[in-house]
C-alpha cells in the first residue's frame, strides 16, 4: 500500500485519542487516505473523517502513540484508501491493513479497488437460494445457510464458536456442483491463538491455497480494526464478482469492531446513543454486513459468517442487536448447552435462518423439510417449557403428554444437536434424525406436517 | 435566482456551503464536481446546511454548490407502478444502466419513461371549467390500474380551449390547452413533504382485508387508518409487512424499504410479479410500487424515502383508489433524523434522537386516511400506513415505539418468546389492541355475518382467560386446574395452532378469506361450548382430548382451501357427532 504524490502538511493543531488534527489545509478530500509521518520518519495510515475551515480531522489507524505536534507531517494522497487484488492473493496472509504478513512481496496488483465498496443496486441482486450443506445436522436441518448469504454467529467469550466456523469452512459445499471456492478469513482483534487454530485447521483440510487471511490481533492497533473486514471484503468480492468463485468470509470478531468504532466517535464528542455506541453503528455495519450477496449475471457469491461475542452473553446488547436487524438470521451459542458439554451448543429457539425457506424443499432438499423442521422447533420449544414446569412440580405433576416432550428435548440434545468435530453428516442423515426425535411424540401432536409426510416418515409407537 | 455557492465543510452526508443566501429551506441543489443531489435543512447567514443523498467520499472544501429554486419533488404520472426506486424516486433500473451492479453516484435519471405512449380517453372538452383536481382523461398504465389524469392540486384551474383526440400520447404531450395557453400533461410533480390536498375526510370504517387471520379477526385495521408493526429482530416483521403487501385488498400498494437489507426488496422483485392477486388473479407486481433505500444507501436518502412513498400513496388516492403504504422500518428513518440532528449539533432528547421526532411521526400518520378527493368528479379513496419499527433490544420503552404509539390506533406487538417458539405470525394476542373493532364491525356483520363480533369476543375471552389460568399452571402444574378450566387450556391452544398461526409459506394458508376466518373462528367457539357442555354432563377433559375431530380442526387452516367451505360443514357434523359418541359412551358405561 505504497503511494506517491500528494500533499503534506505539517502543521498540526491537536492529537487526541485516534484522531489528529491538521491545520491550514487545502484541497483535501472528505474520506481521502492520509499518510502521517512521525518525526522519526515512521509511516502510518489514516483517512479524513471531516474537512472544512482550513482543518482536517484525520483517523490514524495505527494509533497515535508517539506523534508529536511538532514533529508530525501529514501527506493527503489524493484518493481514498484502496486494495490491490488479483488472484495471486489466495494462500497470502495479510496485516489488518492489508499489507503482506507473511514475509512475502506485496501481489502483483491486476487492480485497485476502494475499500469501502459501494452498496450493491436491489435491483442487480439475485436472491440466494443454493443451499450449502454444512455437514452440521442442526445447521443443515434447523437453520439452513444459502450461498449470498450472511449468518452470524452470535457467542459469548470461551465458547466453541471458531471450533464451528472453522467446521463449517472445512466441510461446506454446495451438493452435485464443482465450482471453485475460497475461504476469506479475517481477524479482528483477536488472540492469536484463535487466529492461529484458523491457520491450523484450514493448512490440515489442504483449503489454505484456496483462503486468504488477514490479521488484526489482540495486540495490534485498534483503529486498524476499523478497516479489517472491509479489505478482507474488498478481496472477498472480487474473487466472487470478477473471478466467479464462490466466497465464504469469516469475521471474527465483530464486537472489537464495535469498540474500535466506539473509540473514535467518542474521541470526536459525538452525541452517543446506546451503551456510548455511535448513533451510525446500525449503518456503519451495514456497510460491512451487507456486502454480502449474489449479483445477476455472476457466477460468484459471497457468503458471510461473522462472529461476534455477546457481552455478558447478553443478546440485546447493541451489537448483537443491531447485527441481527441487518444479517439474514443468526446462530446463537447457548451458555447451558456449552456447560453440559454439548457441541455445537447451539440454542436454535433464539436461532434463525431467514433464507431458509427458499433454500429447501421440493428440488433443493427434501419436500417435507421445512415441515419437519417446523415440527422439531415446536416440539422442542415445548420440551423447554415442561423441563422448567418439572423443576417446580416435579415430574409427577406432569401430564402424560408431557413427560414425552421431556423425551424429545433429551432426544433433540443428545441424538440430533451433538456432533463431533470432523462428523460430517448428509442431509438425508440429519432430516431422518429430525422424525426420530418426534417420533417420541404419539402422532396427534404432529400439527405441523401434513399427513402424507407423517405417513411416510413418523416412526413412533403410534405409526 | 438560483443559489450558487462553494462547499466550506464535509463529513460525512453534511455539508456545509457558503454564498448560499437566496437559498431556501428544503431545496434541492446540486453538491460537487460530481454532481450530487442534496437539500438545504439549515441556513445560517449565508451559510446552508445541506443533506447529501450520495455517498460524500471525495468531496472537497471549494467544490460549487448550485440551487435548484425547487423543493425535493416526486414526478406523478403514469409508468410509477411496477417500478423499484431509490429514496429520492431514482428507479434502480436506471442506476444499474447507467453503474452496472453498484450504485454510482451523480447519475440523473427519470422517474419514469417520459417517452412512453399511453392511450388516452380525454374526459373534458373545450370550453368546460376545470380547477385544481379535476379529472381530464385517463390513461391504462397497468391491466389492474387504470390511471386518472388530474390538474395539478396547486393548479389556479381555467377554461379549456383545446383538448386532444383520444389516442396515444407520451408524457410530454400537452393534452389539455387552457384559455390562458397554459398546458396540462399526463404527469405534474409534487413537493415530498407538503400533503397533498383533499376536499373532506371520512371515518375509516370498511376492514382493510389482509388474509391474515390474527389481524382481520383479532386486531383488524381500517383502510385509510394507521397501524404499527413493532418487535425485536427475528420475530417476522418483515414476512408480516410483505403479507399485508401480498395479500391487502387495496388496489395499489407501496412498499419502502427503508434501511433494511437488499435481499428483501429482491425478494419482493422476484416473488411479486409471480404471485396472483387473489382477487383479480394479475401478477401482484401490477399495481405495486417499491421505494428501496437499503441499509447501506446513503442516510440522507433514507430520511427522504418515507416521504416519496407517502406522495406517490396520496397521488393514487387521488384518483380514488384505497392504497397501503408499508415502511419497513420507521426506526431506520428515525436514526436517519438522528445521525443528521447529531452532525448539526442540535441538542438532542432521549437516546439521541432529536426533540422533533414525535412530531415528525405524527406528521408522517396523519397523511394516512379516507377521504373524498378534491375536484370533480366525485371519488373516495384512502392511504392506509402500516410502519414497522424495530425498537433495540426489542424494548418497546424506547423512543420510536412509545411516540409511534401515540399516533396510530391498531398495534401488533411481536414477541421474541412466541416468535422463539416458532409462533408465527408472533403479534402477541395480550399486548396488541385494534382501534377499529368498533368501526368496522358493521361490514363484517352485513358481508360477512351477523354474529361476527360476538364469536370473536368469545374465542378472544378464552385467551384472556388462559393468561390468567397459565400462571397457575406455572405454579403449581396443570394437574392443579378441575377440568372446567383445563378446556380452557386445551381451547385456547387449539385457537392458537390453528387460528393464530398461519404459515406465509403455505399455499394454502398464506391467504385466508374472511369466509374461512370466520368459519374457523365458528367452529372452535363450537367446540369450546360443546366442550363445556360435556364436561359439565360428567365427560372427562381425557376423552374429549381423545376425540379425532380436534386434529382434523387444527390442520383445516392448512387442508381447506377457500373454495371448499362445505368440508368445514363435515368438520361440524364430524364434531358434533363426536361429542354425541362421547357423551352416549359416558351413559352406556
Amino acid at each position: 500500500m505504497t503511494s506517491v504524490g500528494g500533499v503534506q502538511y505539517s502543521k498540526i493543531a491537536e492529537i487526541k485519542g485516534p484522531l489528529v488534527i491538521v491545520d491550514d489545509v487545502e484541497n483535501a478530500a472528505f474520506d481521502e487516505l492520509v499518510e502521517v509521518e512521525t518525526g522519526e520518519g515512521e509511516r502510518r495510515l489514516g483517512k479524513v473523517l471531516e474537512v472544512g475551515n482550513g482543518k482536517a480531522i484525520v483517523q490514524v489507524f495505527e494509533g497515535t502513540t508517539g506523534l508529536s505536534v511538532s514533529g508530525t507531517s501529514a501527506r493527503f494522497v489524493g484518493k481514498v484508501m484502496e486494495m490491490p487484488v488479483s488472484k495471486e492473493v489466495l494462500g497470502r496472509v495479510f496485516d489488518g491493513l492489508g499489507r503482506p504478513k507473511d514475509g512475502l512481496p506485496d501481489p502483483i496488483a491486476d487492480k485497485f479497488l476502494d475499500i469501502n465498496g459501494a452498496p450493491m443496486n436491489p435491483e442487480q441482486r439475485e436472491y440466494p437460494k443454493d443451499f450449502i450443506q454444512t455437514g452440521v445436522s442442526v445447521i443443515d436441518g434447523m437453520i439452513t445457510l444459502v450461498r449470498g448469504q450472511k449468518l452470524p454467529i452470535f457467542s459469548g467469550s470461551g465458547m466453541s464458536h471458531n471450533i464451528l466456523a472453522a467446521q463449517i469452512a472445512r466441510q461446506a459445499t454446495v451438493v452435485g456442483t464443482e465450482e471453485e471456492f475460497a475461504v476469506v478469513f479475517a481477524a479482528i482483534g483477536v488472540q492469536y491463538s484463535e487466529a492461529e487454530y484458523f491457520r491450523r485447521t484450514l493448512e490440515e483440510s489442504g483449503a489454505l491455497k484456496r483462503s486468504v487471511l488477514f490479521l488484526n490481533l489482540a495486540d495490534d492497533p485498534a483503529i486498524e480494526r476499523i478497516i479489517t473486514p472491509r479489505v478482507a471484503l474488498t478481496v472477498a468480492e472480487y474473487m466472487a464478482f470478477e473471478l466467479g468463485m464462490h466466497v465464504l468470509v469469516i469475521l471474527t470478531d465483530m464486537t472489537n469492531y464495535a469498540e474500535a468504532l466506539r473509540e473514535i466517535s467518542a474521541a470526536r464528542e459525538e452525541v452517543p446513543g446506546r451503551k456510548g455506541y455511535p448513533g451510525y453503528l446500525y449503518t456503519d455495519l451495514s456497510t460491512i454486513y451487507e456486502r454480502a450477496g449474489k449479483l445477476n449475471g455472476k457466477t460468484g457469491s459471497v457468503t458471510q459468517v461473522p462472529i461476534l461475542s455477546m457481552p455478558s452473553d447478553d443478546i440485546t446488547h447493541p451489537i448483537p442487536d443491531l447485527t441481527g436487524y441487518i444479517t439474514e438470521g443468526q446462530i446463537v451459542l447457548g451458555r447451558d448447552l456449552f456447560r453440559q458439554g454439548v457441541y455445537p451448543p447451539v440454542n436454535i429457539l433464539m436461532s434463525l435462518s431467514r433464507l431458509m425457506k427458499d433454500g429447501i424443499g421440493e428440488g433443493r432438499t427434501r419436500q417435507d423439510h421445512g415441515e419437519i423442521s417446523n415440527q422439531n422447533y415446536d416440539a422442542y420449544s415445548r420440551a423447554q417449557e415442561v423441563r422448567a414446569l418439572a423443576g417446580i412440580v416435579g415430574k409427577a405433576g406432569l401430564a402424560e403428554v408431557d413427560l414425552k416432550y421431556m423425551d424429545v428435548g433429551d432426544s433433540f440434545e443428545k441424538g440430533f444437536l451433538t456432533q463431533a468435530l470432523d462428523e460430517n453428516r448428509n442431509l438425508e442423515e440429519t432430516l431422518s434424525l429430525l422424525w426420530k426425535v418426534v417420533s417420541n411424540l404419539p402422532r396427534t401432536e404432529l400439527t405441523k406436517v401434513k399427513d402424507k409426510y407423517v405417513e411416510q416418515y413418523y416412526r413412533g409407537s403410534d405409526a | 435566482m438560483a443559489a450558487e455557492g462553494r462547499i466550506v465543510w464535509v463529513s460525512g452526508p453534511a455539508v456545509k456551503a457558503d454564498g448560499m443566501a437566496s437559498a431556501k429551506m428544503y431545496e434541492t441543489v446540486i453538491v460537487g464536481e460530481s454532481k450530487l443531489i442534496g437539500e438545504v435543512i439549515r441556513l445560517t447567514g449565508d451559510v446552508a446546511f445541506i443533506q447529501v443523498y450520495e455517498s460524500t467520499s471525495g468531496l472537497k472544501p471549494g467544490e460549487p454548490v448550485v440551487g435548484t429554486g425547487n423543493p425535493l419533488s416526486v414526478l406523478l404520472g403514469p409508468g410509477i407502478i411496477g417500478q423499484i426506486y431509490d429514496g429520492i424516486q431514482r428507479p434502480l433500473k436506471a442506476l444499474s444502466e447507467a453503474s452496472g451492479s453498484y450504485i454510482g453516484r451523480g447519475i440523473t435519471t427519470t422517474p419514469v419513461d417520459l417517452t412512453k405512449k399511453y392511450h388516452y380517453t380525454p374526459s373534458v372538452k373545450a370550453g368546460d371549467q376545470v380547477q385544481a383536481g379535476n379529472i381530464i382523461g385517463t390513461v391504462q398504465e397497468t391491466d389492474l390500474i387504470d390511471h386518472s389524469i388530474m390538474v395539478p392540486p396547486d393548479h389556479k384551474g381555467g377554461t379549456i380551449s383545446e383538448v386532444v383526440p383520444e389516442g396515444d400520447y407520451d408524457l410530454e404531450t400537452d393534452l389539455v390547452t387552457l384559455q390562458d395557453g397554459s398546458t396540462l400533461k399526463m404527469y405534474h410533480r409534487w413537493p415530498v413533504r407538503k400533503p397533498r390536498p383533499y376536499k373532506t375526510r371520512y371515518d375509516p370504517t370498511v376492514p382493510l382485508l389482509t388474509g391474515q387471520r390474527v389481524i382481520d379477526t383479532f386486531f383488524p385495521i381500517a383502510k385509510g387508518g394507521t397501524g404499527s408493526i413493532p418487535g425485536a429482530f427475528g420475530t417476522g416483521k418483515t414476512v408480516t409487512l410483505h403479507q399485508i403487501a401480498k395479500w391487502a385488498d387495496s388496489q395499489v400498494v407501496v412498499y419502502i424499504g427503508c434501511g433494511e437489507r437488499g435481499n428483501e426488496m429482491t425478494e419482493v422483485l422476484v416473488e411479486f410479479p409471480h404471485l396472483k392477486d387473489p382477487r383479480t388473479g394479475k401478477p401482484l407486481m401490477d399495481r405495486t410500487v417499491l421505494v428501496a433505500n437499503t441499509s447501506n444507501m446513503p442516510v440522507a436518502a433514507r430520511e427522504a424515502s418515507i416521504y416519496t412513498g407517502v406522495t406517490i400513496a396520496e397521488y393514487y388516492r387521488d384518483m380514488g383508489k384505497d392504497v397501503v403504504l408499508v415502511a419497513d422500518s420507521t426506526s431506520r428513518w428515525a436514526e436517519a433524523l438522528r445521525e443528521m440532528s447529531g452532525r448539526l449539533e442540535e441538542m438532542p432528547a432521549e437516546e439521541g434522537y432529536p426533540s422533533y421526532l414525535a412530531s415528525r411521526l405524527a406528521e408522517f400518520y396523519e397523511r394516512a386516511g379516507r377521504v373524498r378527493a378534491a375536484g370533480s368528479p366525485d371519488r373516495d379513496g384512502s392511504v392506509t400506513l402500516v410502519g414497522a419499527v424495530s425498537p433495540s433490544g426489542g424494548d418497546f420503552t424506547e423512543p420510536v415505539t412509545t411516540h409511534t404509539m401515540r399516533f396510530i390506533k391498531t398495534f401488533w406487538a411481536l414477541d421474541a418468546k412466541l416468535a422463539y417458539s416458532r409462533h408465527y405470525p408472533s403479534i402477541n394476542w395480550m399486548n396488541s389492541y385494534s382501534g377499529y373493532l368498533a368501526d368496522i364491525a358493521k361490514w363484517w356483520g352485513t358481508n360477512v355475518s351477523e354474529d361476527w363480533l360476538s364469536l370473536r369476543g368469545e374465542a378472544y375471552g378464552v385467551l384472556q382467560r388462559e393468561d390468567t389460568l397459565k400462571e397457575i399452571v406455572r405454579l403449581l402444574g396443570p394437574e392443579a386446574l378441575p377440568d372446567e378450566e383445563k378446556i380452557i387450556m386445551e381451547v385456547a391452544r387449539m385457537i392458537k395452532i390453528g387460528i393464530l398461526q398461519q404459515n406465509s409459506f403455505d399455499d394454502v394458508d398464506t391467504y385466508c378469506s374472511p369466509e374461512k376466518q370466520y368459519r374457523l373462528l365458528r367452529l372452535l367457539v363450537d367446540f369450546y361450548n360443546r366442550g363445556q357442555q360435556a364436561i359439565r354432563e360428567g365427560t372427562s377433559l381425557a376423552e374429549i382430548r381423545a376425540l379425532p375431530i380436534i386434529g382434523t380442526l387444527l390442520k383445516a387452516r392448512m387442508e381447506v382451501k377457500d373454495d371448499e367451505m362445505e368440508k368445514l360443514d363435515e368438520m361440524d357434523n364430524m364434531m358434533k357427532e363426536q361429542f354425541r359418541g362421547a357423551a352416549e359412551a359416558k351413559v352406556r358405561s
